[in-house]
C-alpha cells in the first residue's frame, strides 16, 4: 500500500527541490518517504538523517502537529494524507 | 543593516536581561519580503542553560505557522550570551539555518552596559552589518 504524504519543506532546503515549498512523496514510514523523496530531490535525505538512517540532531521533523522524536523517530508510520513538516532547528550556543 | 524600532530592541534586551544567566532567544517576525521586524516573540530556551540555547520544537512550530498563515517571516533570531561577547559562537555559526535573517546577538556578560550586535549567517559566513534604532 503506497501512502501519499505532503512534505513542506524550509527555505534552506528548497535549493533541493527546485524552490517548491511543499512536495508530495510516498511512504510507509517517514525513511521511507525520505528514500523516495531523495529520488527526485537529491541530497535531501542526507539534510534530514545520518548514515545510519536516524534523524539528524539539528532538524525538527514533525508528522501533523507531533514532533516524530516523541512518535517514532524515522520509523514513524505514515498515513495517507499525513502532513510532514521540516524545520530546521533554532538552535546555538 | 538592520533597522530596528526601539521597542523592539528593548523588548530583546529586557529578555536577555531577565534570563541571564540563561541564555534567552526569540524572533522577530516581520512582513516577508519587508526586512521589517515587526512582531516580537519570546521563545522558550528549551536548553535552559547559561552556554546553550534550542528553540523548543513545539512552540516553533506553532510560531512557524503563525508566520506562515500571516504571510510572515522570521526577520530578526536573536540569542544572548551570558559570559561572552555578542559574536556568533562557532556552534551559531554552523547552525544558523535562515539566511534572510538578522541574527542578532546581545550579551548581558556585564551589568551595566548590554552589547547588542546584528549580523548575516550565511554558508558558514558571518558578516556583521550595522544596527539603526529608529
Amino acid at each position: 500500500m503506497t501512502m501519499a504524504v505532503e512534505a513542506r519543506i524550509p527555505t534552506i532546503l528548497r535549493s533541493y527541490t527546485g524552490g517548491e515549498k511543499a512536495v508530495t512523496g510516498e511512504g510507509a514510514t517517514l525513511q521511507e518517504l525520505f528514500v523516495d523523496l531523495d529520488a527526485r530531490y537529491e541530497g535531501l535525505r542526507g539534510r534530514l538523517v545520518s548514515e545510519d538512517g536516524s534523524l539528524n540532531r539539528f532538524v525538527n521533523v514533525y508528522l501533523n502537529d507531533e514532533d516524530v522524536r516523541f512518535l517514532g523517530g524515522a520509523e514513524t508510520p505514515l498515513a495517507d494524507g499525513d502532513v510532514v513538516t521540516i524545520l530546521p532547528a533554532v538552535a546555538g550556543g | 543593516m538592520l533597522r530596528i524600532r526601539r521597542d523592539l530592541h528593548d523588548a530583546i534586551v529586557d529578555h536577555a536581561r531577565r534570563d541571564h544567566p540563561d541564555e534567552a532567544c526569540g524572533v522577530i517576525a516581520g512582513p516577508a519580503g519587508s526586512d521589517r521586524p515587526d512582531r516580537f516573540v519570546a521563545m522558550q530556551n528549551a536548553e535552559r542553560s547559561p552556554t546553550f540555547y534550542r528553540f523548543d520544537s513545539m512552540e516553533q512550530l506553532r510560531v512557524w505557522r503563525e508566520m506562515d498563515d500571516g504571510d510572515e517571516e522570521p526577520v530578526v533570531i536573536y540569542h544572548s550570551h551570558t559570559a561572552t561577547e555578542a559574536y556568533p559562537s562557532r556552534t551559531d555559526i554552523g547552525l544558523a539555518a535562515e539566511p534572510a535573517a538578522h541574527y542578532v546577538l546581545v550579551s548581558t556578560r556585564d551589568a551595566d552596559t548590554t552589547e547588542f550586535r546584528s549580523f548575516r549567517i550565511v554558508d558558514g559566513v558571518v558578516e556583521e552589518e550595522p544596527v539603526e534604532v529608529v
